[in-house]
């Protein structure tokens, strides 16, 4: 049995992985809920984000300027591909979508490896975020800290745009139901481009973010898009509360069980994921026969 | 097609026989050659599964591991010494994960499935890596798994690397090729494309689907399994890269590049992804870059050229095919009605009550939030009678028909067949005991033939919700067959029974659903407005069909045609905002006040077709 601090400070390490989860979560989430499109290509763009920040830093050492960039970068992207593929694929199956997107994704990492290689490489942790921090009698890096509270106000500001302003409106409406929101009049075709681009901005703010703490190579995506997925599972396809839920309880399932063995760490949240689709199968926050 | 049967066959034994001797001259090793058809023999499970079931797998490498390290663990440490045994054990190990993981994987479909097998993929992959890394040697893998060796004691010789492995491996894909062939051509496959086209029909039909895809995805997961063993032994290695995401992902890939649904595809797509990934690495300057133009031109290719390699030329062929067949593209008139085949299409029946009728409900209600579309409706339908359904739009017809097969779950109140309650079985169970029904709007196997589609339909009640029959050939059970040219004959499509349903004329689409729902042997048929969108002259011959269908058989129908109810129906049930309004012979319906005042008053708005 690990001792009472290992397990806080386990926890506290589950809360910073999983406010991360819910940031790539809930930009998934939102495209998938929106669009109908699963973006296979989502873990790759989250190291895009990693990349433009690294690039950035090292030329400016400013951190508010490498956080402008990759808002604008990645946006860009997101629109790009939205523009050029994606609006192809939306009266195609499902499947062919999972396929582009798949595709765009092995491109993504690939133009990646061809510009920076394959080698590992270190963001530094932003001066105000160096040293550590001592709460009660935990030990804890500050920067991870402030990671929770930064992700958190970013999943704030995400809540407030779709739940209190007209285009969330339009978007939640989306979800429900986008043909309908076409009837009434309302401009999709540009909700689905804005919708893209925010999808694949919180990828990128989430890469940035968690550059520091990341072994940041092109391939490094992939492992929270899988997390992401089970996620969503558990949270409720196309949830954004399912998402933030869902990435919380992912997070803390993968470090607590670290704290015991932490070969199993991966392996329980894919059983906890399927204990989910047997006893709720639409997930936490999903409803019943969406998908 | 027909005129050289064995032809797919025979071309790829051929091939196999010229590739070592041929594809040497341009840059293909031995063990380049090896590892295609190791590809090959994992994405033939893979076609089955993702061309045939329509279930977009990204967890094979779960299976294709299991495999490879079930009989290279047996060969090296379990003591094992038959390679063919240890490879028959991964095979089983990998179908027996495959049941398992794919009972929580098939309960979801589209993006759902892709995500779960996904997410098993890399559970699977962790469980390899950490828990079991005494028996997988972890990131090591399980280096020196032995050849196999042919005959016994003094007569056992070793298959060595080089060119007598690639005749082993050649055997197994050729062997796999036949099976995926039988599987495709069986009865099993043939349920397996419609519940591709269309799942909701074929469990309308009877089919269990849920069981179906879990076979497929067993069989893909055996097929995999017996891949990862292959893998093992013919390199002498078994790599822990084969759990990985990039198998799975790299098997994806290549099944599309060569070609969905052709079950030779995804070698063609991996000699393709394997010769240009050695060969454009020997290139200076592109060396590094060959993932991303692969990569490139995947993207392209699921944007453009969606059939794949093999695909492209397969649908070549059948468009000429096509051309060649006469008559082809001119519509067939409705037909003339053949009575007595017709009566003999009925399945058994089993009664729970000698004295029951046909169809009952009691007390159904159906709630929508805050709508209740059927209220409180209870009304009985007796053995060999034409039943009608009317009411104005909205009425809730539809919904009643649909709580009749249990397609829709009642909010309250029950349904009872021949005295026996069906209310909550589910459209499979109740097409089973003998409800057929014919759709409002047509739901039909698109890609399919005319034929196949009553085949899918008439295999049903005849051959049970579920069957491995993966041996024998779809058109080789006769009764089916008998009753399939029956009920194409009595809707007339004897003619264009070959052309797919797609490119079939409305009206004969029409006929083709109502064929089918026939074609189930029923006992009890629902007609949802056969007659809507129909031609005034197919409305007539469809009259008779009915009457003719309807001598010997429990008949409902929902219609908007008054002048055909009120020639067709025994008696009729009126619904009006989901009550039951009245309830009685053509006669009564006619006299009743209640009727006029509410419907029939406004009997010359609804006269006109709808």
């Amino acid at each position: 049995m690990p001792s009472l601090a290992l397990l806080l400070s386990q926890a506290f390490n589950g809360l910073a992985l999983g406010t991360l989860l819910a940031l790539v979560s809930s930009g998934l989430t939102i495209i998938l809920g929106t669009l109908g499109v699963l973006n296979f290509a989502h873990g790759s763009l989250l190291m895009v984000g990693c990349y433009v920040a690294l690039v950035v830093l090292n030329a400016t050492g400013s951190w508010l300027l490498a956080l402008v960039s990759v808002l604008v970068f990645m946006f860009v992207a997101g629109v790009l591909i939205e523009r050029v593929i994606m609006r192809l694929f939306y009266q195609r199956p499902p499947e062919d979508q999972i396929l582009v997107t798949f595709g765009i994704g092995i491109v993504v990492v690939e133009t990646m490896r061809a510009l920076f290689g394959s080698q590992t490489q270190h963001m530094a942790v932003p001066p105000w975020g160096e040293g550590v921090t001592r709460i009660g009698f935990l030990i804890y890096p500050t920067y991870r800290l402030e990671l929770i509270g930064i992700i958190a106000f970013t999943l704030l500001v995400q809540y407030v745009v779709l739940y209190r302003t007209s285009l969330g409106l339009v978007v939640r409406a989306g979800i429900e139901n986008a043909a309908m929101t076409g009837i009434l009049g309302i401009n999709v075709p540009r909700t689905f481009l804005l919708v893209f681009g925010f999808g694949v901005v919180a990828a990128g703010v989430a890469g940035m973010l968690y550059g520091p703490i990341l072994s940041v190579t092109p391939d490094s995506g992939e492992v929270y898009l899988v997390q992401a997925f089970v996620v969503i599972v558990i949270g409720g396809l196309g949830s954004f509360p399912g998402a933030v839920l869902g990435g919380l309880i992912a997070g803390e399932i993968m470090s607590i069980t670290s704290a015991f063995n932490s070969a199993y760490s991966e392996v329980m949240l894919y059983a906890v994921m399927a204990l989910v689709l047997v006893v709720r199968p639409q997930g936490l926050f999903g409803t019943e026969g969406r998908v | 097609m027909k005129r050289f049967p064995l032809l797919p066959e025979l071309t790829l034994v051929v091939v196999l026989v010229l590739t070592p001797y041929v594809l040497t001259h341009v840059g293909f090793s031995y063990d380049l050659m090896q590892r295609v058809l190791d590809w090959g023999i994992l994405g033939i499970g893979f076609d089955l599964l993702f061309g045939w079931t329509g279930l977009l797998s990204f967890g094979q490498a779960a299976f294709y591991g299991t495999g490879g390290f079930v009989t290279a663990w047996l060969l090296l440490d379990g003591g094992m010494h038959s390679v063919w045994l240890a490879l028959l054990i991964g095979t089983i190990a990998a179908g027996v994960v495959g049941v398992c993981l794919g009972w929580f994987a098939v309960r979801r479909i589209g993006i759902y499935f892709a995500m779960i097998t996904l997410a098993f993929g890399q559970m699977a992959f962790f469980i390899e890596f950490n828990p079991l890394s005494d028996f997988t040697g972890g990131e090591n893998g399980l280096p020196g798994v032995p050849v196999p060796t042919l005959g016994w004691d003094g007569w056992a010789f070793r298959i060595n690397t080089g060119l007598p492995m690639y005749w082993v491996m050649a055997a197994f894909f050729l062997a796999s090729f036949l099976l995926g062939r039988r599987i495709v051509h069986s009865p099993f496959g043939v349920v397996l494309r419609a519940i591709k086209e269309n799942t909701a029909r074929a469990a309308m039909l009877g089919h269990a689907v849920p069981r179906y895809k879990l076979a497929a995805f067993t069989i893909a997961a055996m097929f995999a399994g017996l891949s990862g063993g292959l893998l093992g032994v013919f390199q002498s290695f078994m790599p822990p890269d084969a759990f990985m995401l990039d198998t799975s992902g790299q098997l994806v890939v290549q099944t599309v590049v060569g070609g969905v649904g052709t079950l030779v595809g995804p070698a063609v797509g991996a000699a393709v992804w394997l010769w240009l990934r050695d060969n454009l690495q020997l290139i200076p300057g592109v060396g590094s870059l060959w993932k991303l133009i692969l990569g490139a031109i995947f993207v392209v290719l699921v944007i453009a050229l969606r059939r794949g390699i093999c695909g492209e030329i397969r649908h070549l062929w059948s468009r000429r095919r096509l051309a060649r067949l006469p008559d082809a593209t001119r519509e067939t008139r409705a037909p003339e009605v053949h009575v007595a085949p017709v009566m003999t299409m009925t399945a058994p029946l089993i009664r729970a009550r000698p004295d029951a009728p046909a169809l009952e409900t009691s007390d159904l209600s159906k709630q929508y939030g805050g709508l209740r579309a059927v209220d409180q409706v209870s009304f009985a339908i007796q053995e060999g009678t034409i039943h009608a359904v009317i009411g104005p739009n909205g009425a809730g017809k539809s919904t009643l028909f649909k709580m009749l097969l249990d397609e829709v779950h009642p909010t309250e109140g029950q349904v009872r067949l021949f005295g026996r309650q069906i209310t909550g079985m589910g459209a499979t169970r109740t097409a089973q005991l003998g409800i057929g029904k014919s759709n409002q709007l047509n739901t039909l196997f698109l890609d399919l033939s005319a034929r196949e589609n009553m085949r899918v339909a008439a295999l049903g009640r005849r051959r049970g919700a579920f069957r491995l029959d993966v041996l024998r050939r779809a058109d080789s059970i006769a009764e089916v067959e008998r009753q399939v040219e029956t009920a194409l004959a009595s809707v007339g499509l004897t003619a264009r029974g070959d052309l797919p349903a797609h490119v079939l004329a409305y009206g004969e689409k029409r006929r083709l659903e109502i064929g089918m729902a026939l074609a189930t042997g029923p006992n009890v048929l629902l007609l949802d407005e056969p007659l809507a969108g129909m031609s005034p002259e197919e409305r007539i011959s469809t009259r008779t069909l009915i009457r003719e269908i309807g001598r010997g058989r429990t008949l409902v129908i929902v219609e908007h045609d008054m002048d055909a109810i009120f020639d067709l129906a025994d008696r009729i049930t009126v619904l009006y905002e989901g009550r039951k309004l009245a309830d009685g012979s053509p006669d009564d319906i006619q006299r009743n006040q209640a009727v006029q005042d509410a419907y029939l008053g406004g009997m010359r708005d609804v006269h006109e077709p709808a």
